[in-house]
């Protein structure tokens, strides 16, 4: 049995939880109907009335909401509350089109908070602990919601926001943090900076809580050993919230999602059917509990797997696997899906570190991917033979894995750029490209 | 007996040898022998130096790849046939070979091979047999 940060909620049996989703859906599908026209108009062409929602049974009915829809009504089309009720924005990065904003009353950003509150108690977070948080800070939700769960939780919180390694280190081993939040690519950077400048005895992380990119299960236990902690996996959105959609217990077997708040449903992406539990699928979710900005049936492009199994942690909340990466990050090359999260897995199963970046193009009407990987110590030999075989090798793993044939390209070390906040793995040339 | 190598990544993009060679020179470390194997992508840069130890420390502090090895270095006469007899020697005995490379020794009428095989200890007894001698470090170092 683990710590909760609220125990009734995260361990309610299924009956009652149903009874309490069902409740919050069908009034936010009435409050949404009533408040927001582009929802009124969408519901209305698809001849659903918020009267057709009494529980998530009914929750089908509804119409998906996607990326584009949010794009379309930017900036203030799905805003359910008047203006003066809400007191935050957090906005998208943006990097893949127009930005996407959403609003928060106090009461979503007190959810908010309790979300990530129950991440960082998952983590075996305390009042005692502090908690050192290096997202970013600002419009990114990385930073103000793992900061805002920290004072939830009652730990001494370190704003570091994301960037000046140095002086992370330096607050890092002065201030005694405990538990590291950032990027999964930033924490490895970190690890990687540590362990050069022979810091590792110094500093005292237990835990680190990491999220807002596709990171393996591989890198996780790199992360783990380099710092000697045990590395959480946490999951959000800026349009459902941000992080603390979803965070892991120690058994580190899937994502716990916070289910009071936010309905997950796995669906095939191209008919839209729901699946089963334990069918991989994209995930949809529906926000029943946030007023400012309510989604409905709000298409991630993320694309994962949900479980309802027993957890030994003593939650009842259904559990989300690691996404594959979102469909964002998804590449689409020779007509094959590759996730850069699968090159990671063979990268690092080959002996390799996480300090990668993959390059794709188009030559002669055909796709070409190369995966540039920095050499290490450990792999390098000064036998030709012996390191042509290592690319060889890798290239042979990346082809049984990806289904495609990938060039490997090994680099000097620190000639791929780190990165202080999500890591830019993907360099696409095709744009335009015949 | 066995002498100290150091092998150095390096990227085959232009302007890269040169700055592990400077980063050496500056540091006074003085190159006594130096071969580079490459492929399209990358070279691996091997040289012998008269402190060891004190090029790797400069090459890893700056941020290099850095492997040290024992290879084998064997003076041989300046002579046509000299490398071939000993390279013969090593193949009679079933010792392969993974790369050589070769220098003059400025003054003498010497060249110096350096063999790189997988067990030096037998690749110095068979050539011993054969009545080749190893060369010591003091002998390279101080060429």
């Amino acid at each position: 049995m683990g710590n909760y940060f609220h125990e009734h909620e995260e361990t309610m049996g299924r009956e009652e939880m149903r009874a309490l989703q069902s409740e919050r859906l069908a009034e936010q599908v009435a409050h949404a109907y009533k408040n927001v026209p582009y929802y009124r108009e969408l519901m209305d062409k698809h001849g659903v009335k918020p009267a057709d929602v009494k529980s998530i049974d009914d929750l089908h009915k509804l119409p998906f909401i996607s990326k584009d829809d949010l794009r379309e009504a930017y900036p203030y089309g799905l805003l359910a509350v008047p203006l003066e009720d809400c007191v935050r924005i957090q906005s998208t990065s943006g990097t893949t089109g127009r930005r996407v904003v959403a609003f928060y009353t106090q009461e979503d950003v007190d959810l908010w908070d309790e979300c990530c509150a129950r991440a960082i108690v998952a983590a075996g977070g305390t009042k005692k602990d502090v908690v050192h948080v290096s997202y970013g800070y600002g419009l990114f939700t990385g930073g103000p919601g793992l900061n805002g769960g920290s004072h939830k939780v009652g730990s001494l919180t370190l704003p570091m926001s994301s960037g000046n390694t140095e002086r992370q280190i330096q607050f890092m081993v002065d201030l005694e943090s405990t538990i590291l939040c950032c990027t999964p690519s930033y924490a490895a950077y970190l690890a990687e900076t540590i362990h050069e400048t022979g810091q590792r005895d110094k500093i005292k992380l237990k835990a680190g809580i990491f999220g807002a990119e596709a990171w393996s299960e591989e890198m996780r236990r790199h992360i783990e050993e380099r710092l000697g902690i045990k590395a959480f996996d946490i999951y959000g959105l800026t349009e459902i919230s941000g992080p603390g959609v979803s965070f892991e217990c120690e058994e580190q077997t899937g994502m716990h999602v916070n289910e009071d708040h936010f309905i997950p449903e796995i669906i095939n992406p191209i008919t839209g059917e729901v699946l089963p539990d334990g069918e991989k699928g994209e995930l949809v979710f529906t926000s029943i509990s946030k007023k400012a900005f309510p989604l409905l049936r709000y298409r991630t492009r993320d694309i994962c797997v949900l479980t309802r199994e027993k957890c030994s942690c003593g939650r009842t909340l259904i559990k989300m696997a690691k996404p594959m990466g979102r469909s964002d990050d998804m590449l689409i090359i020779r007509g094959v899906n590759v996730f850069p999260s699968q090159i990671e897995t063979v990268l690092i199963n080959c002996g390799f570190e996480a300090n990668y970046q993959l390059i794709v193009d188009r030559v002669n009407y055909s796709d070409t991917l190369e995966v540039r990987v920095e050499m290490t110590t450990d792999m390098f030999s000064d036998e030709v033979r012996k390191m042509e075989g290592l690319d060889n090798e890798v290239e042979s793993k990346l082809k049984s894995m990806l289904g495609i044939a990938a060039k490997v390209t090994l680099v000097a070390p620190k000639s791929i750029a780190r990165s202080e906040g999500k890591a830019v793995r993907v360099i696409d040339n095709r744009g335009g490209k015949l | 007996m066995a002498i100290t190598q150091l092998s150095v990544f390096v990227e085959n993009r232009p302007g890269k040898l040169v700055e592990v060679i400077e980063t050496l020179g500056t540091a006074g470390l003085d190159l006594r022998a130096l071969s580079i194997a490459d492929t399209a992508d990358y070279g691996v840069l091997r040289v012998i130096v008269d402190k060891p130890d004190a090029a790797f420390r400069t090459l890893t502090d700056a941020g290099y790849v850095v492997k040290s090895n024992e290879v084998l270095p064997v003076a041989i006469d300046d002579t046509p046939g000299a490398l071939g007899k000993l390279l013969r020697v090593l193949s009679d005995d079933g010792i392969s070979v993974e790369y050589v490379y070769a220098f003059v020794a400025h003054g003498e009428n010497k060249a110096f091979v350096i063999v790189r095989v997988e067990d030096n200890d037998a690749a110095v007894k068979t050539l011993a047999r054969a009545g080749i001698a190893v060369a010591g470090d003091k002998e390279i170092y101080n060429i």
